[in-house]
């Protein structure tokens, strides 16, 4: 336990200025947000309001011109660094400089499946894309005993499909459309 | 009160409900084991498990079942494989993983599950007294003390994110905030902000999100890092032996005592929650320990591991106290606890204890109940969950990916939704890698309408924003979220200009 914690400490000592530039990028965007976010609150918003809608205390922009004027103070004093803050406290549990030490072609490629899979789900059925996608997962990771894990594949997504819209009464399509 | 816990007693003691508390914790313990995952996780994957109920007094067992299931389960695998799956549980590793490589893994999980159970049960019968004592204050408050009270737990959740981070929770609290206002609001039948996508129409589910921000990240850091899910190494031969001496006993049951109160305390406050509660509870007992028993601290001390144990569990009870009374959560996990009742249209707040008693106090005896099923069903099977640890992580990860994609496509039953999970959760990750809280969005997000709503309401009863003015209860609170923002920004900078002048 206290052998990493030393390492993570050391290292963000030695790059504190190094350090804060991701987190600072995302407060420009933050800003950025903010501010595209208040145009639409400030401007375009009220143009549509009726008339009726005008004589009220509140409008529907009312609130988000207040946390437009907020996000814009908070993320700029993130952007600006007003806040000290002290990397002692604080380790990273993954060192994103080092991202490409990380097994980072799995991970994209374990979301670029997620994204298949929502778009399949409907069309191809739940259990066919369901089977298909713990097998894809699997083989992504690096598995190959390919018997197992069609079996496993396979009995694990009739039985959820048989919980979900059997049990729990949630209607899932479970075979491709042309078949049902 | 006496009433009150009869009508508890009454809907708890029905199968249905009793299932409910087992297959909650059981659940939440099988799940709350694998590294990674935490509380909130779990408790998104399993909401539409308990939305399907229907019954929201069953559906809130089960999830506070789970809650504390999941804590326990945590427990078990920093115990075991130093690998925490919940960060609560941490401290418990400090002096646990020592006993279980010292051959005492069955004592060391002995005294977590009393620890575990005493600090839950304390928790749950302050929990009892505290509740409708604040209830009865709550009643008292209007839409503009309501605003107010919002605005002062949003930044106390900010304000407790620890020296350096003030900051960027309260732009992650921003973020949830307008995050909020996207779709049709109840107020106005005006869509707002959804850039002409339809299916944001009704705004973004707070599902996905939950998902999105806790579920995909920590498996995308498992994907990215193999070591984070330290498996293999869980000798079950070790768990075997289950039995804790007397003096142990009789050692621990005083740091039991201390940790459940100060423990059930810190969880109360908004933001603090059972981590914070963890690491304060083991630094007291190990400052107030006797010379001998404190260098003993950090190589298997028994009171060591209760302390942690005890206030984690007795912090998650009282996070109940906010969520019940004031409809308030102050963390993460009581947030999804908030949107799945809110999701069965059960509005917690002051008014739960009167219109829906049974849900108010069905879920308190429940949780003396789970934390009994914790102790006496749980505990002789953990050697056969146990196994659960060794499951290859290349089977383990396309099933946890699985399960988030469908925990948030049974609720909205689209694959837009899908995809808006997986590109909020690609943003989430960025954001944990930048050291950005998720909590506080989720929380604003949450808080996001109902904040909207009271302030809404108060500008129209008091024609514009002269209510600040003219309540002193709103004023006093909102004066009280400033300060709980700034003081602490204040006295750091303080803290280092003496610093800065001490050294030349």
């Amino acid at each position: 336990m206290a052998v990493p914690h030393a390492r993570d400490a050391g290292r963000a000592g030695h790059g504190c200025i190094e350090s804060m530039s991701l987190d600072r990028y995302i407060a420009l965007v933050f800003v950025l947000l903010c501010l595209v976010y208040g145009h639409t609150a400030f401007i375009t918003m009220d143009q549509g309001l009726p008339p009726f809608m005008q004589l009220n205390p509140i409008w529907p922009s009312t609130f988000p011109k207040v946390l437009s004027v907020l996000g814009v103070l908070v993320g700029t004093s993130v952007l600006l660094g007003i806040e000290k803050s002290d990397h002692t406290a604080e380790s990273a549990e993954i060192n994103y400089r080092k991202l490409t030490e990380y097994r980072i072609g799995q991970a994209l490629a374990l979301l670029s499946l997620m994204a298949v899979y929502a778009v399949m789900l409907r069309p191809a059925g739940f259990i066919v894309s369901t089977v298909l996608f713990l097998m894809t997962g699997s083989a992504i990771l690096g598995e190959r005993r390919w018997i197992i894990m069609s079996a496993i594949a396979s009995i694990a997504s009739v039985f959820i499909w048989y919980l979900v819209d059997q049990v729990l009464g949630i209607f899932m399509r479970p075979l491709p459309a042309f078949l049902s | 009160m006496l009433e009150g816990i009869l009508i508890g007693l009454g809907t708890v003691l029905s199968l249905t409900n009793l299932l409910m508390v087992v297959a909650g914790c059981l659940v939440g313990t099988f799940i709350g084991m694998l590294p990674g995952l935490g509380p909130m996780s779990i408790i998104a994957i399993m909401i539409p498990v308990a939305i399907s109920i229907g019954d929201p007094a069953a559906a809130l067992i089960l999830l506070a079942g789970v809650y504390y299931g999941a804590i326990f389960g945590g427990s078990t695998s920093s115990i075991l494989i130093n690998a925490p799956g919940v960060a609560s549980t941490v401290a418990s590793s400090f002096d646990g993983y020592p006993m279980a490589r010292a051959g005492k893994a069955g004592k060391a999980l002995t005294v977590a599950a009393i620890s575990s159970f005493a600090g839950g049960t304390i928790g749950a019968i302050l929990l009892m007294a505290f509740a409708p004592m604040l209830a009865n204050v709550a009643l008292l408050f209007h839409s503009a003390e309501y605003f107010a009270l919002m605005v002062v737990g949003l930044s106390a959740i900010a304000a407790f994110a620890g020296s350096g981070q003030i900051g960027k929770a309260l732009m992650m609290t921003v973020l949830g905030l307008i995050m909020a206002t996207v779709g049709e609001g109840v107020l106005f039948n005006l869509p707002r902000f959804t850039m002409g996508i339809r299916d944001l129409q009704t705004g973004f589910g707070f599902i996905t999100l939950a998902m999105a921000m806790f579920a995909l990240p920590e498996t995308i850091f498992l994907i990215l890092d193999p070591g984070r899910s330290g498996q293999g190494c869980s000798d079950t031969n070790a768990i075997r032996n289950l039995k804790i001496s007397r003096n142990e006993v009789r050692s621990i049951v005083p740091v039991v005592g201390r940790q459940s109160l100060q423990g059930f305390l810190i969880g109360v406050l908004p933001g603090a929650g059972a981590t914070i509660a963890s690491f304060l509870g083991y630094a007291v007992e190990r400052n107030i320990a006797d010379k001998e028993e404190k260098a003993e601290f950090g190589k298997g001390s028994i009171k060591g591991l209760a302390a942690p144990e005890s206030a984690n569990n007795a912090a998650c009870t009282g996070s109940f106290v906010p969520l019940l009374t004031l409809g308030i959560p102050g963390s993460g996990t009581t947030a999804i606890l908030l949107g799945a009742l809110i999701a069965l249209s059960v509005s917690p707040g002051p008014r739960l204890m009167i219109d829906n008693p049974s849900v108010f106090w069905a879920v308190i005896i429940s949780m003396y109940i789970g934390n009994l099923i914790l102790l006496i069903l749980n505990l002789p099977l953990i050697p056969y969950i146990a196994r659960i640890l060794s499951v290859p992580r290349n089977y383990l990860i396309p099933f946890i990916l699985f399960f988030t994609l469908m925990g948030a496509y049974i609720g909205q039953n689209n694959a837009t939704e899908l995809l808006i999970l997986i590109m909020m959760g690609i943003i989430a990750t960025i954001l944990r890698f930048a050291g950005y809280p998720l909590a506080p969005a989720l929380i604003g997000f949450i808080l996001g309408s109902m904040l909207e709503n009271n302030f809404a309401r108060s500008m129209q009863l008091y024609d514009g924003v002269g209510f600040i003015l003219e309540r002193p209860m709103t004023l006093g609170l909102l004066v009280l979220a400033g300060l709980l923002v700034l003081v602490p920004g204040y006295r750091a900078s303080r803290a280092r200009a003496q610093a800065g002048n001490a050294a030349p």
